[in-house]
């Protein structure tokens, strides 16, 4: 039954309101980036700056590593995204495949896993990370990114692998492939979109992560994104407003690109771990 | 074949990934090097930090030092756990109400043997009372700053209110009556921005007499709420809810969200931190006439209390002395002077704080300095238990109590009555 007019006409306000509020702190982050320091503490302020200035962003890099950061983001941020997802993948696929005492057991580590607060762990996984001399180390903040988004993943991917129809690989069987190319060729190209979703979320977790990088990069050299960004801040919540803006607008843009670059490819294996069989 | 082509490069990407992560070594060359975490975030301040370890750097090749950036908002958490894991840095940068936990957990080094008598004597002893912590001294204060009253100098000309001085401070009697002389026409004499409204207040106590908090003869604290602890707190209830002098709305304001209205001429005054002159210089509109304005003195006149910035040792660390004569390095008057103007505060040496470049009228510095010696240990930073008083019984009763939910009664009755039970629950 198709809704009425005025159901219709609702829906399409309410998605409106929806992706206004979405879109409002993006759009003032943008504005507030390219105000000058007078404009920024008018008790009128508007959206479009009167006076638009790109000095924010020269005194962001001029006061921060930015580029480095942004490259280390972007390097921990993907090796973890990527490992998460090669490790994910086969765990994922015996659990949803062999329904076991064990993987039940899995499944429910899993959720509870996802309950432990970060203070809860910082220490002991410091003091792991110490003897394992991967404190201020890149690789060891992947480690920690990848056994955090882990879990996640997993329950993702269980998912997107349980939505894909076993009859096609008991025909690929009948067909005579073994079991490895079977995974190759026949489930590992249906679960494709379920793949590069789960990436992207490892990534975006990993991106945006603030808390265990702080405590473990300790130079400028290593740290991440989210924490050069806490440098503009000063005590008691002053903060230097514009270069601030500024930089986090551009911390922002490499998740907008790449959610625009695969966004056919995200929605689809959206739908895919949606449909259960 | 095209399949495992993939899967190979895919594998080779994952490698090179991987080997760009790998973090490089550090080379062993015998020398010691100290890491020092700073604190500086504006602009002026990291440069003037980072030039200092270069001078130290360049004069000293077997003791190098490595600038470490920290941050305000997250150095208490990340201190905490770098303690633990036995990787705290060398020197560290905090403020003096943040190292009460460090400094009763053992973290921190203790000064009194490391630290030479010149920079022992240049430091008055109400300063290193900010720093004291049962016997022990662990951190060196450096940079403080009062609370003072920057105000809308052509409103307070129009206006033809005696204009204060360090001299001669408004009382709070005569400060009350000068903002409702100012109020009117949807105009505020004053905004306070009381987001976090118990430093404020107990600090502005001082000036009064008042402290909330007294140590018995067995050493234990309790919380008292005497006529001279009401004098601040009653004026800031009275000018928002008798006078209609103080803006209601700022209650819940940081201080820089007061500031559009300041410059847009709504309030006259807004009683901020010395430092921050540092914004009303970058945002203030062309032509904007303003004056730094002392705090309204009390029966103890200009006193008030401050929480100073301050230079610590990890008690961790294998450097300790060599890290307290960084210390003093960084603090000599000259480099405390500097070290001073990149923040926009006050020195606490007394030799920086004759230095001309402190007492000029420019940017109203001489004001500031002026006060200097009136700025006392902020009332309950060494109190344990403090924090919890602060976030679970004063800040709500005094918000509730300012913004006129709550009488005088009801407030004394939360602060001392139940702020006793929490702090009994710290001093068994």
């Amino acid at each position: 039954m198709r809704p009425s007019r005025p159901a219709r006409a609702g829906q399409y306000l309410a998605l409106l309101a929806y992706l206004v509020f979405l879109a409002f702190p993006f759009l003032w982050l943008i504005s507030t980036a390219f105000k000058p320091p007078r404009e920024l503490a008018s008790l009128h302020p508007t959206w479009i700056p009167k006076d638009p200035t790109l000095a924010n962003f020269r005194q962001a890099f001029d006061e921060q590593p930015l580029l480095r950061a942004a490259a280390n983001s972007v390097l921990v941020a993907v090796c973890a995204a990527l490992i998460a997802v090669v490790i994910a993948t086969p765990m994922a696929y015996v659990m949803a495949r062999h329904r076991s005492a064990l993987s039940r057991a899995a499944t429910g580590w899993v959720v509870v896993s996802q309950a432990f607060p970060f203070v809860l762990l910082i220490i002991p996984l410091f003091l792991i990370l110490k003897n394992l001399h991967l404190i201020n180390s890149l690789p060891g903040l992947t480690m920690v990114y990848v056994v955090w988004s882990l879990p996640f993943a997993l329950w993702m991917l269980v998912g997107y692998v349980r939505a894909v129809p076993p009859e096609l690989e008991e025909a690929a069987a009948v067909d005579g492939a073994g079991k490895l190319r079977t995974l190759v060729s026949v489930t590992a190209p249906l679960l494709a979109p379920g793949l590069v979703a789960t990436a992207l979320f490892a990534f975006i977790t990993a991106w945006n992560e603030f808390f265990f990088a702080l405590v473990l990069m300790k130079t400028p050299e290593r740290q991440t994104l989210p924490v050069i960004l806490t440098h503009f801040l000063g005590a008691e919540g002053v903060a230097d407003l514009g270069p601030l803006a500024a930089a986090a607008f551009l911390a922002t843009l490499p998740s907008l690109v790449i959610f625009a670059l695969i966004q056919r490819r995200l929605t689809g294996g959206m739908l895919t771990g949606a449909v259960k069989s | 074949m095209r399949r495992v082509s993939r899967l190979a490069a895919v594998a080779a990407a994952v490698a090179l990934l991987l080997t760009g992560c790998s973090s490089g070594g550090t080379a062993d060359d015998g020398r010691i090097t100290l890491e020092f975490q700073s604190l500086a975030w504006q602009k002026e301040s990291v440069d003037a930090n980072k030039q200092l370890v270069e001078e130290w750097n360049a004069a000293h090749p077997d003791i190098q030092v490595k600038y470490v950036q920290g941050s305000w908002d997250s150095v208490h958490d990340q201190l905490l756990t770098s303690f633990e894991g036995g990787e705290a840095p060398d020197v560290i940068h905090d403020a003096s109400d943040d190292l009460a936990d460090f400094a009763y957990g053992g973290y921190l080094a203790d000064l009194r043997d490391l630290l030479p008598a010149r920079l022992k004597s240049d430091i008055p002893q109400h300063s290193w009372e900010t720093a004291t912590f049962g016997d022990g001294v662990y951190g060196v204060p450096f940079l403080q700053e009062p609370r003072v009253l920057i105000a809308n100098a052509k409103i307070l000309e129009a206006a033809g209110v005696r204009i204060p001085t360090p001299e001669r401070p408004w009382s709070w009697e005569e400060f009350r009556a000068v903002t409702k002389k100012l109020s009117g026409d949807k105009k505020f004499g004053v905004a306070w921005p009381l987001k976090e409204p118990v430093s404020a207040t107990l600090n502005l106590s001082l000036s009064a007499g008042g402290r909330m908090f007294h140590r018995g003869a067995d050493g234990k604290v309790t919380v008292r709420f005497d006529a001279a602890d009401q004098v601040a707190p009653r004026t800031v209830h009275d000018q928002v809810n008798t006078d209609g002098s103080a803006s209601g709305a700022t209650l819940g304001m940081g201080g820089s969200d007061t500031l559009p209205g300041f410059f847009a001429g709504k309030y006259a005054m807004v009683p901020l931190g010395f430092s921050y002159r540092q914004q009303i210089v970058q945002q203030a509109p062309k032509g904007f006439d303003w004056q730094v304005l002392p705090a309204p003195a009390g029966r103890d006149g200009l006193a008030q209390g401050v929480s100073p910035q301050t230079l610590s040792v990890a008690e961790d660390s294998p450097h300790k002395k060599e890290a307290a004569q960084f210390i003093d390095f960084l603090l000599r008057p000259r480099n405390m002077v500097r070290l001073a103007l990149g923040d926009w505060m006050l020195p606490t040496g007394t030799e920086a704080l004759k230095d001309p470049t402190l007492h000029t009228e420019k940017n109203d510095w001489a004001t500031g300095t002026a006060l200097a010696g009136d700025l006392r240990s902020a009332p309950a930073q060494s109190v344990r238990g403090y924090a919890e008083w602060k976030d679970k019984v004063a800040t709500p009763a005094l918000q509730e109590y300012y913004s006129g939910s709550i009488g005088l009664g009801e407030l004394r009755k939360r602060l001392v009555k139940d702020g006793n039970l929490v702090l009994a629950r710290y001093q068994r």
